[in-house]
């Protein structure tokens, strides 16, 4: 492996910092665009859903047990429970349904 | 009189350090639990304890260190890997804009900087949902409870996830999208655009890890594509008025 894991840490923190840090120390008024204003307010959502599937079929040893999971997290989360209590439902999807098919 | 006024803000100070400190247990807890499978995650691309507890802390970010690590396993280039980490952290942005507005005029550069460290879903919330303007030693203190977790429950998945039975570990692989689903959901049940957005998004997601091109693309290279496009037909398409963007 040629490519360094610390270099891929690093650049990753540096991204990290500078994407929390620049619009704090440089912006001092309302950004006035309205696209860019909706572009930003759009991304977190649609990156998310983009990340969630299909990747969740193939972080369980079974495509069904994955799915199962979306279903219970998007119900829990339509519900209400926050981000550690749909987590663990998620989780104890996968831990029963894998108890049957895997 | 001048002096008075300095040893009061000092105790606000210190109230508020404390309050933080006491904030940041529950959250500090939460994150313990769900950086664990971070952890796994990042076994699975073959890091070491100290590789994931090292970019935990540093990082602090669940989706955008899981985007970063599932390029570290496909050996992605440097720039690829840091537009990966751009986009996946691109709510960190708009949370920072926000902090933005809402910090004491005339406040020290130096808490400007610190404080933008670790801007993450909840730290911002328990931040953001406070009166009046930004206490930085309020964050200092959720900061203080919460980070640690975050780092030593990564190191911790990374350590035991060759421990636990593999129902386990697949189980526990999940966490991390029930958390993306806890961020996306709620937002959707309150606004149609964004109801619409997350199952077009799946299904492009979907579609695009099979069609001919696309799929020979990296994931991460595709997340930045579909992101990119999705949002800008969103923003072109419904952009958000004045009161609500």
């Amino acid at each position: 492996m040629s490519d360094n894991i610390y270099v891929y840490i690093l650049i990753m923190a540096g991204v990290s910092y500078a994407i929390r840090v620049l619009p704090l120390t440089l912006i001092r008024r309302q950004i006035r665009s309205r696209f860019l204003r909706s572009f930003l307010y759009y991304v977190p959502y649609v990156t998310l859903s983009v990340m969630t599937f299909p990747a969740i079929l193939k972080a369980t040893q079974h495509p069904v047990s994955g799915l199962l999971a979306l279903a219970a997290g998007i119900l829990a989360a339509w519900k209400g429970l926050g981000l550690f209590r749909v987590a663990v439902i998620c989780c104890g999807v996968v831990l029963a349904a894998e108890f049957l098919l895997v | 009189m001048r002096r008075k006024r300095t040893e009061l803000a000092a105790a606000d100070d210190r109230r508020a350090f404390g309050e933080g400190m006491r904030d940041g247990v529950p959250i500090g807890l939460g994150y313990l639990a769900v950086s664990f499978s971070l952890g796994i995650a990042a076994r699975s691309v073959g890091m070491t304890p100290g590789q994931s507890f090292l970019a935990s802390l540093l990082c602090n970010a669940s989706a955008g260190e899981y985007a970063g690590f599932t390029s570290i396993g496909a050996h992605a280039a440097y720039l690829e890997i840091a537009l990966v980490t751009l986009v996946a952290n691109a709510r960190y942005l708009l949370m920072s804009c926000a902090m933005s507005q809402r910090m004491r005029p005339g406040i020290s550069p130096v808490h400007r900087l610190c404080m933008a460290f670790d801007i993450t879903d909840e730290l911002f919330a328990i931040a953001i949902s406070r009166p009046g303007y930004l206490n930085p030693w309020y964050t200092y203190g959720a900061v203080l409870t919460a980070a640690p977790c975050w780092a030593v429950g990564t190191a911790l998945g990374t350590m035991a996830g060759n421990l636990l039975p593999l129902r386990l570990v697949s189980a526990l692989g999940v966490a991390l999208y029930g958390m993306f689903l806890a961020v996306i959901i709620p937002p959707a049940q309150k606004d149609r655009v964004v109801a619409g957005l997350v199952p077009l998004c799946f299904l492009l997601s979907f579609g695009a890890a099979a069609a001919p091109v696309l799929r020979e693309l990296s994931e991460g290279t595709r997340i930045i594509l579909l992101t990119v496009a999705v949002s800008s037909g969103a923003a072109l398409l419904f952009p958000r008025s004045e009161e609500e963007a």
